[in-house]
């Protein structure tokens, strides 16, 4: 099964579909419909920083593209060792793309450790860069090389470019007044020139780029721009590198409009910061740093002229607590963390849920238990998210799908939040925090009215005509109580962890009440207006459902892509509301035969479904600390179609 | 204007007169009779007005534990949240409201055990919070264990053969913290705990009152030397500004500094030494004095205990910092502008 799948992949996400054969100068050039490219190196070499600029010139060019950043935990892991490896991929197309695509069709390494670490991972007859100045004895020793692969011969399936990146770039900044050390340094440069003169990618970018970080050392701006251009006059002038390569721009995949390139970090601090002004609140952030949730604080805390309050606390609970009591306030509260975060923070979540006031908690998820993989992509807190408090403590989840979608999904928890008085998660994971795509930038017109109305006055008249505030009375139709801000003169009343009376929200230890207060809370989450589920089902004849949440809607719905391609009928739908589910979710289990639930846990999802619906859905998972690829989760799909 | 003034002006003043009854809220009080609870509320209900606040502009903010019940008992704005988080909650509400006066009500176990690690940050970023610290030295709502302010060797349902801890003390810990407002004063002294309150609600800052203050049930009597009257006179030490530190019968006695070891101690006054007896400098920048001063009392049998302010200095508070970046952001940047933030960096324009 697995070739069938894999061999329809090759026309439903692309390949070498055409190979024109241009004249350019002397050197042919060939027209390609996407590329997957993964640059790797030592934790040092700056691999990211590499891929962030291709990625740059690459979206300003006006490909589709998808990238997968994967690095170490530590900062420096030792020099030249397998766990040093960092890499960034990228994945782009002349068409629209879901994954950082799952087989590098080239890979530049930059010393034999992220050789190793990679080669696994390409398929025979992609091309390898290899920086051959770092293949000493040595350094291949370290990584259990016996013999040179460069010239054992057990590199000969693939179109391998010996190149001495060190040595040519310490070459081509010898006009500087620089240290060979500082020198090797730009060798990513150098590395980043030669990719971009193989794929015509525009420069002026990066050279700008440049110039803007090291605007304070100007040499070694002109030092890293000086590699940068050796690089691509390296390809133009070298014989190995035969042919380029060109990636038309995706201009059909794209709805008009004006784009940029977004992570997804980046896209939930803006969605934060665009949701405090359509709620017309200020945004408070209370937070500790934890990987990989730390740049959503970084982020923030740049935009204080937006009214944006940014606190590092001294812990993850008091994070959260300085949130809550910044909500209590009348503030867009915020605080983001990890799953390591949310166990902490978890007693401040079930006040949250007894005080009903808007917070949003925001989880980067990553691999767990305990500290597990700090760096790597997970989709394990869910159940957390849904029940890790004391108590029945009903919280609501969001989850984003793609990182441009991260904008989206925190609006729609801010309305939630706000809409609803409670604490709401938003679940995105490090796969989505770190990749980023091309995001259509709203028009501000577009975006949500999230305006509230805080209480101004009396709301209940006691038996003998006396107006009073209750800070308890809800609204009839949203269940929420209202948000009475310190400052409003008259309204000046008690909240606490303590269960409360209904309406008035007095101390209760009634029976009776704290029951109906328990199923009250829950009947508030439970009815909250969520939109039903779309199923893509294209003929409404398929026999097997994939459903998904967050961050596995790019792999499934390539996956989902393949097996169309290849003559198979299935549905697919993605959820974005897990709390509750959209209510159309048990009539869409039902009409199908099969159905199946990727997950990157051990089947979280797969659990809540089958205990609220009673349906057998099966479950697929895996939990590598990687996004699934499109071609193994297309595989597992035709054989439950099969089955 | 000092700064002092400038900071208790963001906090909207009363527009009638106001008076004890306006702070008491519709709750039935629950302490036990007879603790020392009832004498702080009182105290502060009948303080509120002096300071002639808007009550809606005010807030308490409490932990868990019998003390933390308090902020149900006062007609303000209020918040009873969980174990030893108070702090952090208010320094969230202060921090994004500089309108509000902000109190926090915690006891020894939920800001020096469960809630050390929030009180500590909260006094090094001088917030403006008011901490009432009630230090009875015992676990009472949960039904009397020893607490980090115990005395070694406290027999209790969960040290049946003595306690084996050192005792935390607040003061000593708040001026490690770096503190800028440190007091202590009891319970059943009205007048001595209405004037430290009237300090501590003027402090910019983060103020710590720790108030000796006695549960009746678990650990009664646990602060009678600083109450009786015949003991008090060789046990307490009132500590005046710009004082010198005498106290005893006759204030025969006097705190003078050792000149060998530096560190503080107790000497008879004479007309030798008279002149050389400390006086009382609360605002002295450095805070080596008042840590000395802090050391003085006999953690078991409370001797030498000094009362009043120990510290009291201008320091920046964290809430006005964080407004100046904010206001200074604007002034560089403008305000915030969504379209060209969301529009930033490298974009590309995809026609129809």
């Amino acid at each position: 099964m697995t070739s069938q799948v894999s061999s329809t992949a090759e026309h439903a996400d692309g390949a070498v579909v055409g190979e024109q054969r241009t004249a350019a100068g002397t050197k042919d050039v060939r027209r390609l419909d996407r590329v997957i490219i993964r640059f790797a190196g030592d934790s040092g070499d700056g691999m990211q920083l590499t891929g962030d600029r291709f990625t740059s010139e690459t979206a300003s060019f006006g490909n589709d593209l998808s990238t997968l950043p994967n690095f170490p935990a530590e900062i420096r892991a030792p020099a030249g060792t397998l766990p040093g490896v960092s890499s960034f991929q990228l994945h782009f197309a002349d068409h629209d793309i879901l994954t950082p695509g799952d087989a590098p069709n080239v890979l530049v390494a930059m010393n034999p450790a992220a050789l190793k670490a990679n080669i696994g991972d390409l398929p025979r007859g992609a091309e390898i860069i290899v920086n051959t100045d770092e293949f000493t004895r040595r350094a291949m020793q370290k990584v259990g090389y016996d013999s040179s692969p460069l010239e054992d011969g057990s590199l000969d399936g693939y179109h391998l470019h010996p190149v001495p990146l060190t040595t040519l770039t310490v070459e081509a900044l010898k006009d500087f007044d620089l240290s060979r050390k500082e020198a090797e340094r730009s060798k990513n440069m150098f590395a980043l020139g030669l990719l971009s003169w193989m794929y015509h990618r525009p420069t002026e970018g990066t050279e700008k780029f440049l110039r803007s970080k090291f605007a304070k050392k100007p040499d070694i701006a002109e030092a890293n721009i000086a590699a940068f251009r050796a690089g691509w006059n390296f390809g133009e002038t070298t014989e190995d590198f035969a042919v380029s390569y060109e990636v038309a721009p995706a201009a059909t995949a794209f709805p008009p409009g004006v784009y940029r390139n977004i992570s997804g970090n980046l896209a939930l601090s803006y969605g934060l910061v665009a949701a405090s002004r359509q709620a017309d609140l200020p945004l408070f952030l209370g937070s500790y740093p934890i990987t990989p949730a730390s740049d959503i604080l970084h982020e923030l805390s740049r935009h204080k002229n937006f009214g944006v309050r940014t606190f590092q606390a001294e812990d993850e609970i008091a994070g959260i607590g300085a949130a809550l009591g910044a909500a209590f306030g009348g503030s867009l509260a915020v605080t983001t963390t990890s799953g390591p975060g949310v166990a902490l923070k978890s007693e401040t979540i079930g006040l949250a849920v007894s005080l009903e006031l808007p917070l949003l908690i925001v989880d980067i998820q990553r691999g767990g238990p305990s500290t597990g993989l700090p760096t790597k992509t997970e989709q394990a807190d869910l159940l957390q998210a849904m029940y890790g408090r004391n108590g029945e403590a009903p919280v609501p989840v969001v989850a984003p799908r793609t990182p441009a979608d991260c904008f989206d999904a925190a609006l729609e928890a801010a309305r939630i939040a706000l809409a609803y008085r409670t604490p709401v998660f938003l679940l995105s994971d490090g796969y989505l925090a770190n990749g980023s795509e091309p995001w259509r930038i709203p028009d501000l017109e577009e975006l949500p009215d999230l305006r509230v109305r805080f209480a101004q006055g009396p709301n209940h008249a006691l038996d003998d005509g006396t107006e009073v505030f209750w800070p308890y009375k809800r609204d009839p139709q949203t269940l929420a109580r209202p948000w009475a801000i310190p400052g409003t003169p008259g309204l000046e009343h008690r909240i606490g962890g303590i269960e409360k009376q209904d309406g008035t929200g007095n101390i209760s230890y009634d029976p009776a009440n704290h029951d109906f207060m328990v199923r009250t809370r829950q009947a508030k989450v439970d009815g909250i207006d969520v939109p039903d589920l779309d199923v893509d089902d294209p003929d409404g004849t398929a026999g097997l459902l994939v459903l998904g949440w967050g961050s596995t809607y790019g792999p499934i719905t390539a996956a989902v892509r393949r097996l169309r391609n290849a003559g198979e009928r299935v549905a697919q739908a993605h959820l974005r509301h897990l709390n509750p589910f959209p209510r159309n979710l048990g009539a869409v289990l039902e009409k199908y035969d099969k159905v199946v639930v990727p997950e990157m846990n051990l089947g979280q999802l797969a659990t809540l479904v089958r205990a609220k619906y009673l349906v057998d859905a099966q479950s697929y998972n895996q939990v590598n600390g990687m996004p699934f690829k499109a071609e193994q989760l297309a595989t597992a799909l035709k054989e439950a179609i099969d089955d | 204007m000092t700064d002092t003034d400038a900071l208790l002006q963001l906090v909207p003043k009363a527009e009638g007169k106001q008076s004890m009854k306006d702070f008491k809220s519709d709750q039935e009080v629950r302490w036990c009779p007879g603790c020392g609870d009832y004498a702080v509320l009182a105290a502060v209900q009948g303080f509120m007005p002096q300071l002639g606040l808007a009550k809606e502009n005010i807030v308490f903010v409490s932990g868990i534990g019998c003390s933390s019940r308090f902020p149900y008992y006062m007609n303000t704005y209020g918040m009873h949240s969980i174990h030893g988080r108070a702090p952090a909650i208010a320094t969230g509400l202060a921090a994004s409201r500089r309108d509000l006066s902000v109190w926090v009500v915690t006891g020894d176990g939920d800001a020096l055990s469960i809630g050390g690690n929030h009180l500590i940050h909260a006094l090094r970023r001088n917030v403006n919070l008011k901490i009432l610290l009630f230090n009875n030295r015992i676990y009472g709502l949960t039904k009397g264990q020893y607490s980090p302010t115990s005395e070694v060797g406290k027999i209790t349902k969960s040290t049946p053969m003595g306690s084996l801890d050192a005792p935390f003390n607040p003061v000593s810990l708040a001026i490690g913290a770096e503190a800028s407002f440190v007091a202590r004063t009891v319970d059943s002294d009205r007048r001595h705990l209405t004037e430290v309150l009237r300090q501590a609600a003027d402090h910019p800052g983060t103020a710590l009152v720790e108030i000796y203050q006695n549960c009746n049930i678990f650990n009664d009597g646990a602060f009678e030397v600083l109450k009786d009257r015949q003991q008090a006179e060789d046990a307490v030490i009132r500590l005046e500004h710009g004082e010198p530190i005498r106290f005893g019968a006759d204030r025969s006695k006097g705190v003078v500094r050792d000149p060998r070891t530096g560190d503080l101690k107790v000497v008879a006054v004479t007309p030798e030494n008279e002149a050389g007896i400390l006086v009382h400098d609360a605002h002295a920048a450095s805070p080596t004095t008042a840590f000395a001063l802090s050391r003085l009392a006999d953690p078991d049998t409370l001797h030498h205990t000094p009362i009043g302010v120990f510290r009291s200095v201008g320091r920046p508070v964290y809430d006005t910092l964080m407004a100046d970046q904010l206001d200074t952001a604007i002034e560089q940047r403008g305000k915030g502008d969504l379209a060209a933030l969301l529009a930033g960096g490298d974009t590309w324009t995809v026609v129809g």
